[in-house]
């Protein structure tokens, strides 16, 4: 996905949507003069999906700070990055899908998206199918035309293809644009997000981590959709629906030919809706930050080298709490920095997100060593299961310390080889 | 992830080195394993890029494709492999012994004991990491429907013999490695996460290099230290100090290294297929001595009692593939049908419950996990109290008091199993808690103890014995039969088509992908 | 929705379309969705008397030893001369010894014993062990929803054409490993009976009782909005046809204020401080207990259409509901510390199919640092929030809302397998919302 944003580029959407002047400015100083903020690209939407509990993340990427160069400044580079060969074969791809105006394309939406359910119109077939053309200057200018198109198109009642439209959608109060690979607009008025990719589709299975992402990142085309079908609904009085089943197109097997499949996307739906809604909490992160904070990069002349010191940057970054968890690694650039930090806190969670459900209050590996450490064995008399929480987070009568005393009073046995327990007969297996 | 797991880990932290989770070996290490480790081409599916490969340590085989786009390259990387991997599959097809089992005579319908024949040995790949099992499958199945010219001799591109057969092998042991503790295929990295536990997550822990290094630190340093190293640590080019596992390549690799390569290679510059060749090596090689590390720290591991017991099924796994083979039967096909998925899942559900409890069963620490999970309790005999069941033959039921500091999830009547020092099982059940003590649980005997009015001698504890009993069952047994595949009935799209008539793969007309 | 029928009337309608497509349709299998209490149990009962009725022997095929007994109970109440046989297995305490005590009900572990009879009744693992000759020309399969597509395949040689009953809403099957690989495909082992059938066989007809008997008319929207989405269904009872009273007034404490809560609105919420806790948090687990206490303590009576008079609320009429059975044992000491005995006290997976007047929940995310796809398995919700008959008091820490937004959104798509609606996301956050407005905070 190609995606680009403008600082002050309003112009496309509503005026109730702009962010107020305040936090527009507020965000600009954190990015820094001058400082074009960043796209929310298909691996902001990872980061956002994998954690959105993260004030960290969600404070950046709201404000459009390249999170990439910013984690190059503190000296924890991210080792993202794409290889050549994957670039060309993605758009040797595509080109292929799209080419002889869509044919084949539009040949594999029909098939798929279950033509015998559409309206009369479609069971047509092979009607003509109208490529309208998006060229503009600017993303404004860009997302005004596809909005255009859009509108004509549906108006037309028959077949389109739009080729790379480009879509607003409002992140934490300002417009970012998204740009879907295709979207085809349907005789009875439904809209269609395509998304091609190039990982294979084997005996019509396919990796489902990245199925999942496409899905969520159809998801925010869809979201972007909907907010144009609105005002084209307005405009023409037709009823205008952005589908909820999305055509994901791949390579067939071992084979450059493309295939495809309906991806039902009402779960991501639901769910980006109400992580993008949550963005807005930037206005509530920013407002906490110390006066004068910023992740401004001071970038020398050269435009890549940040003359900023990584010490200062990192009392900036410090003074918004992220939430990291092992996770973070393949989605979040800045990962590498905030789990350094994570390790030096000895914070459980960068072991695994997961380990802390039995750990109750214990919030650091310290704590939690410390509690083991114990004398092993039940609680004092007449305290649990009723008892309350005594005041000090390791107290004996707390059930995660029981049970990690417990855990390790085991541990050690075994380990300690021979069974402590008197009276042992040599030729008792007991649990061996 | 068990509290004792967790712990583990944390004193991972701790130490700066990786803590033991086991105290023996829990998977079958072969004593001459051929190592695999597979580059693939990044954005394309099936297009390797190269592989080591071998049986000797210190004399890989190297297999390099100069361009990996270009069909006929692709093909003879393939053959070359099925060459090298084939013999050593097939090595052990020949040394058998011979096994009693139960078969239905076709006349009479009775069942009667039949000779039939076990491969003593079985091969076993080893591969870096879990990825370079989903790979190994992949080349299976890209494999296994190739057409060779005597099969087809119109096939565009016909494959050599043994490039099919392979794919065959590679689905075979693919599947098979789905199995819970089945060894015929292993990623390293799952067999060291089995037996360690690191000081980072179970993410982090997909890193060969940099999980190596937490249970095998370099001296002077930490385990964390060493595997932030071996993760991001590059060269003043740009470049991996510690290159990853494969099968992806790093980009920075593709795109300042191998693409300039390949270029030359493609503009037919002399010595640039040796060009590529060598780039190829530099990032397989110290994947493979990784491999052959973690295998030294595994084999220092003693064996779990039940091991060979697992091994043996892989044998039988191996056995039934050769004779597959020998009978030319065709490819597996390209989906399971339905009775050969409910097949497959059930003995998948019933090795998992076996290998639970056998691990268990092998390993005190793996039972200390049970025994905190409330599956399973150890404690010191305190009472014996002789009694009887009830009907016209009394059997003993004796019951036994148990003083421990476990807490089980213990309800009246339940089953409740023990090891004896033959390896039999005891069955017992909960009878309740002894008057007023919570950790004082009474359980009633009834097996494992002749079939006397007496018990037999030994089987009864005695007094201030340490006695284990788990809840869970120590030989579950799989699921029952399921019906012919030919029998499918109508509520699961009745009977499948004849795998036979999988065609293969259409070719496209491009030479290149 | 099912029009401005009564209730009744809509249920009556419903079951005679059933009935009439399992007796004289010509499809070879009948779909029947059942949301929590809208009278499964009644149904199988009916079809398979009246199938005996007409001469056609059938066999029954339940998920558990348990449901088996329920139905072999429940066919002899309604019809003690049928002859009923129920199958067992071999092992001792198979069956409930009540039903030895039924003149027309035969049991034993072998078929060819109980070949003659009109309804043969056993679990789906009993049945696939079986072997005969000739197909029964009938079986109605219970729970089928429940029921994973492998067993199915393993049984439904043994018969020529069935009604399926089950809730979809409740806790579907699984397997402990990984059956990824066949995702997708139709007969997918791991998936439901229903979804490999109704895949295979689009045309079969699919029907649905509209109406449930158990939950109040202060549940059913709420239930039906939150876990049934496209199959809505209605209290088969008004606002006024229930009623919860206390002969003991409130003590002003956060208990008794949501039990008053509970007795007016059928919900209440005891929400205790946010605080990341051990399953077994003891301070949940004594608030569910005390809850439970002065349940009893103040003299509940529940007033329903079943009778004239209120009905004593005693401690059989109410049920504890957890998610994990460690915190179920941890509720049951308390309780017995409290002097509390015969309430039941047990994990959704064990509630599933039972009914009370007042249920007590631990609710799956009290406590948690994170949510996990176990605890945000919407069945497991469902089950909890469908229980009961009168009111339904939810025990929470303060912070699930938040628990929930923070939920990484990251879960792979497998292509070709239907999207099950709703998810537990989305399911929480609806039960979440509609509790809040019945929240007490208490500190304890």
């Amino acid at each position: 996905m190609n995606v680009s944003r403008e600082s002050g580029s309003a112009a496309a959407v509503p005026p109730a949507e702009q962010p107020t002047p305040g936090l527009r400015q507020r965000l600009t100083e954190l990015r820094g003069p001058g400082v074009r903020p960043r796209a929310l690209d298909a691996r902001a939407l990872a980061a956002l999906a994998a954690n959105p509990g993260c004030r960290r993340r969600a404070l950046l990427d709201g404000a459009g700070v390249d999170k990439a160069a910013l984690a190059q400044a503190l000296g924890s580079p991210a080792a993202y990055g794409r290889s050549q060969f994957a670039i060309v074969r993605g758009n040797a791809f595509e080109a292929r899908v799209k080419a002889d105006g869509g044919a084949e394309l539009m040949r594999l939406l029909r098939e798929r998206l279950r033509p015998g359910a559409a309206g009369p119109q479609e069971a047509a077939g092979d009607a003509e199918t109208a490529v309208p053309d998006l060229s503009a200057a600017g993303p404004e200018g860009r997302a005004a035309r596809t909005a255009l198109a859009l509108r004509a198109a549906t108006e037309a009642g028959g077949w389109s293809l739009l080729d790379h439209p480009l879509l607003a959608v409002e992140v934490a109060g300002s417009p970012a644009y998204v740009e879907p690979d295709a979207v085809v607009v349907h005789p009875d008025g439904g809209w269609t997000v395509v998304e091609i990719k190039s990982f294979p589709m084997i005996d019509g299975a396919a990796d489902a981590a990245k199925v999942g992402a496409a899905a969520r990142q159809a998801a925010v085309y869809v979201l972007a959709l909907e907010r144009v079908a609105r005002q084209v609904a307005a405009r023409t009085g037709r009823e205008v629906r952005v589908r909820d089943r999305v055509l994901l197109v791949c390579p067939k097997d071992f084979s450059n030919l493309p295939t495809a499949a309906a991806v039902d996307i009402r779960r991501q739906l639901s769910a980006t809706r109400r992580q993008l809604a949550r963005l807005t909490r930037v206005e509530e992160i920013a407002a906490a930050l110390p006066p004068g904070t910023t992740f401004d990069l001071r970038l020398a002349d050269d435009g890549t080298t940040a003359t900023r010191p990584a010490g200062e940057l990192a009392t900036a970054v410090a003074a918004v709490d992220a939430d990291y968890a092992p996770e973070c690694l393949a989605a979040c650039e800045l990962a590498f920095h905030c789990r350094g930090r994570s390790r030096e806190d000895g914070a459980v969670a960068a072991l695994g997100r997961g380990l802390r459900g039995e750990l109750g209050g214990l919030r650091t590996i310290g704590e939690v060593l410390a509690a083991a450490a114990g004398p092993p064995g039940p609680p004092a008399q007449g305290s649990a299961p009723c008892g309350g929480y005594p005041d000090s987070p390791d107290s004996p009568d707390d059930p995660a310390v029981t049970a990690l005393r417990r855990a390790a009073a085991l541990r050690a046995e075994a380990l300690a080889g021979a069974a402590p327990v008197a009276g042992r007969r040599p030729e008792e297996p007991g649990c061996h | 992830m068990s509290l004792i797991e967790t712990l583990a880990r944390m004193e991972a932290v701790a130490a700066g080195r990786a803590r033991p989770l086991t105290t023996v070996r829990h998977r079958h290490l072969s004593e001459r394993p051929l190592v695999l480790v597979p580059l693939t081409t990044s954005g394309e599916a099936g297009a390797p890029l190269g592989a080591l490969v071998g049986t000797d340590r210190e004399k890989p085989l190297l297999l390099a494709v100069p361009q990996p786009r270009d069909r006929d390259l692709r093909f003879a990387f393939l053959a070359e492999l099925a060459e090298a991997v084939l013999p050593y599959l097939d090595g052990f097809a020949d040394g058998i012994e011979w096994e009693e089992r139960q078969e239905t005579d076709p006349e009479t319908g009775k069942k009667v004991p039949v000779q039939v024949e076990l491969c003593a040995d079985a091969p076993q790949l080893i591969v870096p990491s879990t990825p370079g099992v989903g790979y190994v499958r992949l080349l299976g199945r890209s494999m296994r429907f190739r057409r060779t010219a005597e099969q087809d001799p119109q096939a565009p591109y016909p494959a050599p013999p043994q490039v099919p057969l392979l794919g065959r092998w590679f689905t075979h042991v693919g599947e098979r490695a789905r199995v819970p503790g089945a060894s015929l295929l292993l990623p390293m990295t799952g067999l060291l996460t089995r037996h360690w536990a690191t000081g980072q997550s179970m993410l982090e822990d997909q890193h060969l290099g940099a999980l190596l290094v937490w249970i095998d630190p370099p001296p002077g340093t930490s385990g964390r230290a060493a595997a932030e190293y071996a993760e991001s640590a590059r060269d003043a080019d740009g470049q991996l100090r510690c290159p990853p596992a494969g099968p992806a390549t790093d980009p920075a690799f593709d795109n300042r290294l191998l693409a300039p390569a390949m270029a030359r290679y493609d503009a037919g510059l002399p010595g640039a297929e040796d060009g590529v060749r060598d780039l190829v090596e530099s990032l397989l090689r110290p994947t493979w001595d990784a491999v052959w590390h973690g295998i030294d720290l595994l084999r220092a591991l003693p064996a779990g009692a039940h091991v060979a017991d697992r091994w043996k099924r892989d044998r039988w796994s191996y056995t039934a593939h050769r004779d597959r083979v020998r009978a030319g039967e065709p490819p597996q096909p390209r989906r399971d049908d339905a009775v050969t998925a409910a097949r497959k899942l059930s003995a998948r559900e019933s090795a998992q419950a076996q290998l639970d409890a056998q691990e268990a069963l092998d390993d005190p620490l793996v039972m200390a996990g049970r025994r905190l999970a409330g599956a399973a309790f150890q404690g010191t005999v305190t009472a014996v109290e002789p009694a009887f069941s009830e009907g016209r033959r009394p059997m003993p039921r004796p019951l036994v008091t148990l003083r421990t500091a476990d807490r089980p999830q213990l309800s009246e009547g339940g089953k409740l199993y023990r090891s004896l020092a033959d390896g039999k099982t005891q069955t017992a059940e909960f009878a309740g808690f002894a008057p007023d003590e919570p950790d004082a649980p009474v359980v009633r005997l009834t097996g494992g103890m002749g079939r006397g009015r007496e018990p037999a001698p030994g089987s009864v504890p005695e007094p201030d014995d340490t006695v284990c009993w788990t809840l869970f069952e120590h030989a579950p047994r799989g699921g029952p039969a399921l019906p012919d595949p030919q029998d499918t009935p109508w509520t699961h799209g009745g009977p499948p088509p004849d795998p036979a008539a999988e065609s293969p793969d259409p070719v496209t007309a491009e030479d290149l992908l | 929705m099912t029009g401005t029928r009564t209730p009744a009337a809509a249920a009556a309608a419903a079951t005679d379309a059933i009935l009439h497509d399992t007796l004289h349709g010509d499809h070879r299998g009948v779909v029947v969705d059942s949301p929590p209490g809208a009278g499964k149990s009644t149904l199988v009962v009916r079809a398979a008397r009246e199938l005996a009725a007409a001469g056609r022997p059938l066999m029954v095929v339940a998920q558990t030893n348990a449901q088996v007994d329920d139905l072999v109970l429940r066919l002899a109440e309604q019809d003690p001369q049928l002859p009923v046989g129920r199958l067992h297995s071999s092992e001792p305490g198979a069956y409930d010894p009540a039903l030895t005590g039924l003149p027309a009900v035969r049991t034993s572990a072998k078929i060819a014993d109980l070949a003659e009879l009109d309804v043969v009744v056993s679990t789906a693992a009993k049945w696939a062990f079986i072997k005969v000759a000739e197909p029964w020309r009938h079986a109605i399969v219970d729970e089928a929803y429940q029921m994973r597509s492998d067993a199915l395949l393993s049984v439904a040689g043994l018969f020529e054409r069935a009604l399926f009953v089950g809730d979809p809403g409740q806790l579907d099957p699984f397997s402990v490993v990984g059956a990824d690989q066949w995702a997708g495909l139709a007969y997918d082992p791991s998936s439901s009976a229903v979804a490999t059938l109704l895949a295979h066989n689009p045309g079969l007809p699919q029907h649905r009782l509209p109406v449930s008997w158990r939950l109040p008319a202060s549940a059913a929207p709420l239930v039906s909005a939150a876990f049934y989405p496209y199959t809505p269904f209605r209290s088969g009872t008004g606002h006024g046809d229930r009623r919860l009273a206390f002969a003991v007034a409130g003590d002003g404490s956060g208990v008794d204020r949501v039990l008053d809560e509970a007795a007016e609105s059928g919900w209440g919420l005891l929400e205790l401080p946010a605080r990341h806790t051990p399953r077994t948090d003891p301070e949940a687990v004594r608030a569910v207990a005390l809850v439970v206490r002065r349940l009893l303590d103040r003299g509940g009576a529940a007033t329903s259409e079943r009778s004239a008079d209120p009905a004593p609320l005693t401690a059989a009429r109410i049920a504890v509901g957890t998610a994990h059975r460690d915190q179920a044992a941890a509720v049951r000491a308390a309780l017995t510390d409290l002097g509390v005995s015969g309430v039941a006290v047990d994990t959704a997976n064990r509630l599933q199919g039972r009914e009370f007047d007042v249920t007590v929940v631990l609710h799956p995310l009290s406590g948690r640092p994170d949510a996990t796809a176990f605890h945000l398995e919407t069945g497991r919700l469902c089950v909890l929030a469908s229980r009961h008959r009168h009111a339904c008091i939810v025990v929470c820490r303060a912070g699930v809302a938040e628990l929930l937004d923070e939920h990484p959104s990251t879960e792979p798509v497998q292509l070709g397998v239907a999207v099950k609606f709703p998810d537990g996301w989305e399911a929480h956050h609806a039960v979440l919302a509609h509790l809040s407005e019945h929240r007490v905070r208490w500190r304890p």
